[in-house]
């Protein structure tokens, strides 16, 4: 397989026949949520929204680590980035997001030590090089990434490591779901599912889709042909009224998910209340590290505590990230706000709606 | 362009940049040789027509897989001559050295441009030295500038391209930018790749053979996506790119995956973009194919219409979207 | 928040694996959450961490089977 088999125009443009019929028995416009980043970037590059009918609309949700990391966290982490004697270590996502004045980029080039790693396993080797120092790591990702920091902090504990921290950002997808459902003004019909969370988390904890809101999901792939045909399915299960949970990316995601990975994850952390930008406190819907690896925490290590940093005013990410409004519906959008010169971090995140819309043309 | 310091991000080769030279240096230095805007600028000197262009070398880290910064400073130069239609001659180089910079590398440094100028047929025949204190610099920027002597009958210039005219891409994308980010975020990809830096002007000078170029661009900082935003701009058409046929190895495909880049917006040093009539494509082509360099060349998109700019990408699985002007350092990401 | 690709376990010492990604790139992941992965199989990995075993027929499964669906 050359590796792109799964992205043939033929068997594309035969889904998206396919799907024209299912949208056309519809009999009215439906909007669909894809709640992973991932997939807000995958429709984008590969134009798909052009193989799409009329009358399905594609929302994007607050599955952009990024998109979803409070003001107030990302300056948290440009703050202890600049403490002396600190090197950061950030994913590359995190890097161009303003803060309320800086943000770790701009933090970098006065000076601080910011450094990317494309593994959690980096910036631990990074504390193990530099005795010297304190690393912290920015912890942002979801269900998908929660399991190689654990598995990062449990690697520093065992090599005796004093000297490498994390910010702990991350937060957890089903409690997002709730929250957007809970808002009857995003009026969602279905739900595209994020494919590599799944494979960590299984199929279990979607099914509140079914049982509370009687709403359908399908858990997708990555690939154009795989997007197309997730799309047809949930087309076709809101014509058929059925809400339950489907798997369509049974290759990559067993129903049980990777119960090791799940241990090891709420071995080191447990959930808790955490902000998400423009949607507030959600109960549950974060981690946090349980007492026994406390000292992993920088926000403790460093005494910097949680802070609440206003939105930047006209931002409409909020919005965006809860599927209540498209990118080009804000006031900022391409004129204040672009990827070289972003407000919100829709668009400076690479796999934020308002990047995509820009980029790729929506 | 709002902002009133420069940022990173003015430096990435994108729209930013752009604004930068536009609305700064431009706008003072206006003058009708420099309102060309091509990568080299063509000076009128009785009997003759010679380009001259200029180019600065900031590159972390210095030596990486397939070149150096030495290799790049020469390259570039005489690659923005050939790509201008010259035929590249004379070079000079100029270097701002950080004290405490050890002489040893400087010595290999001088000898990787030694051996690119040799390759290239240039000679480097002058150049200036300055060193400033340590933490002022860092370690080593280079400033290459070259001349080079445009032939008769060659008109080569961004505004040339017509309604129809396809876009020949000289080899694979995406090499340099791949191998040089894997290098400096020390990313951890083994991989045999390597940066693609190389002299072009054996590669142009066959692709020129046909008589009916129309454009020429090095593609360097911005990758594709860039040359192809300025060469729509320049030339006011409209441009589809065919993502199936842009040539890309499979290792930076993979390394691109791995680190979330897109082969089309991260940096070459030894590639250009050619647009020719549709008629001359395939002797075009095979002209190219036949050097060093220019092995893997294919076509890749061509030009839908004139009067409007812009440019898009005919995906693989069929679907269509904008392929904008990539702004600042593209940056590995997990999501 | 998924990118995750699948490579090819080339090596494998204990949790630590190295993992061919296509075109001979090849990077270190760990294996410790896919303990049963063997050199030759497929994983895919995220953030340096393999988070499943893939098999690579299973792409070309669901080529197949989507094709039978489509037409």
């Amino acid at each position: 397989m050359s590796g792109f088999e799964l992205q043939d125009a033929a068997l594309a443009a035969k889904i998206s026949a396919a799907l024209a019929r299912e949208a056309a028995g519809l009999g009215r416009a439906v909007s669909l949520m894809e709640v992973c980043g991932t997939h807000t970037m995958a429709i984008a590059r590969h134009g798909l929204r052009r193989l799409l009918p009329p009358n399905i609309r594609l929302l994007s949700g607050p599955g952009c680590p990024v998109c979803v990391s409070a003001q107030g966290d990302i300056d948290r982490a440009v703050e202890i980035s600049r403490l002396p004697g600190v090197i950061t270590a950030s994913f590359g996502d995190m890097l161009r997001v303003r803060g309320t004045r800086l943000g770790l980029d701009g933090a970098r080039s006065a000076g601080a030590d910011v450094r990317v790693v494309y593994s959690p396993s980096d910036a631990v080797a990074i504390a193990r090089q530099n005795p010297g120092k304190n690393i912290v790591f920015i912890g942002a990702g979801f269900e998908t990434t929660a399991p190689a920091i654990a598995a990062a902090a449990l690697a520093a504990q065992e090599e005796n490591l004093c000297n490498f921290f994390v910010l702990p950002l991350l937060k957890l997808v089903p409690p997002a779901l709730r929250a957007i459902l809970s808002d009857k003004s995003a009026k969602i019909d279905g739900f595209l599912l994020p494919g590599h969370v799944s494979a960590v988390i299984g199929v279990a904890p979607y099914r509140l889709l079914e049982s509370e809101y009687k709403i359908p999901s399908v858990i997708a792939g990555f690939e154009p042909v795989e997007i197309l045909h997730a799309v047809t399915r949930l087309a076709a299960k809101i014509k058929a009224g059925d809400a339950s949970v489907e798997n369509a990316y049974r290759r990559a995601v067993p129903d049980e998910g990777n119960p090791a990975a799940l241990e090891l994850l709420y071995k080191v952390f447990e959930p808790a209340d955490v902000s998400w930008r423009a949607i507030g406190k959600l109960p549950g819907s974060g981690l946090m590290f349980r007492a026994a690896y406390g000292k992993f925490d920088a926000a403790q290590k460093f005494n910097i505590p949680e802070m609440e940093s206003a939105e930047p005013p006209g931002c409409l990410c909020g919005a965006v990230l809860t599927g209540r409004a498209l990118p080009p519906d804000c006031g900022l959008f391409g004129k204040e706000c672009t990827p070289a010169d972003a407000v919100g971090p829709c668009m400076v995140s690479s796999e934020g709606s308002c990047a995509a819309w820009y980029n790729y043309g929506g | 362009m709002a902002a009133d310091r420069i940022s990173l991000a003015h430096g990435g080769g994108g729209g930013l940049s752009r604004s930068l030279v536009e609305e700064v240096f431009a706008a003072y230095f206006e003058n009708p040789i420099l309102r060309q805007m091509d990568d080299a600028a063509e000076l009128p000197v009785s009997g003759r027509r010679l380009a001259f262009t200029t180019d600065s070398f900031v590159v972390d880290p210095l030596f990486f897989p397939g070149g150096d910064i030495g290799k790049i400073a020469v390259c570039g130069t005489v690659n923005d001559l050939s790509v201008k239609g010259a035929v590249p001659r004379w070079i000079s180089a100029a270097f701002i050295l950080e004290e405490g910079l050890e002489i040893s590398l400087l010595r290999r440094i001088a000898a990787s441009m030694r051996a690119a100028a040799d390759e290239a047929g240039v000679s480097i025949v002058t150049g200036d030295t300055k060193v400033v204190e340590k933490g002022k610099a860092d370690k080593i920027f280079i400033t290459t500038s070259g001349v080079g002597e445009i032939p008769d009958g060659t008109d080569v210039s961004a505004a040339n391209v017509r309604e129809g005219d396809v876009l020949i891409i000289s080899g694979p994308l995406g090499a340099h930018g791949a191998a040089v980010m894997n290098a400096r975020h020390s990313l951890g990809i083994k991989s045999g790749i390597e940066s693609d830096c190389a002299p072009l002007n054996r590669v142009a000078a066959a692709v020129l053979q046909c008589g009916q170029v129309h454009a020429m661009r090095d593609l360097t900082r911005g990758g594709l996506a860039a040359a192809l935003n300025e060469i729509s701009a320049a030339s006011n058409c409209e441009i589809e790119l065919d993502e199936a046929l842009v040539p890309v190895t499979p290792d930076v495909s993979a390394a691109c995956a791995l680190l979330g880049l897109d082969p089309l917006y991260i940096a070459n040093e030894g590639r250009l973009a050619a647009f020719v009539p549709a008629a001359a494509a395939p002797r075009a082509l095979a002209d190219m194919r036949a050097q060093r360099y220019g092995e893997s060349a294919a076509i890749g998109g061509l030009v839908l219409s004139k009067g409007k700019a812009g440019v898009r990408l005919k995906t693989r699985a069929g679907g269509l979207r904008v392929l904008r002007m990539p702004e600042g350092e593209q940056l590995p990401r997990i999501c | 928040m998924c990118l995750a690709v699948p490579g090819l376990v080339i090596k494998l010492s204990g949790s630590q694996a190295e993992v061919d990604f296509g075109g001979g790139a090849v990077r270190a992941a760990s294996v410790q959450f896919v303990p049963q992965a063997k050199i030759g199989d497929y994983v895919l990995v995220h953030a340096g961490c393999a988070i499943q075993i893939v098999r690579r027929e299973d792409a070309l499964e669901t080529l197949n089977l989507l094709k039978e669906i489509y037409g």
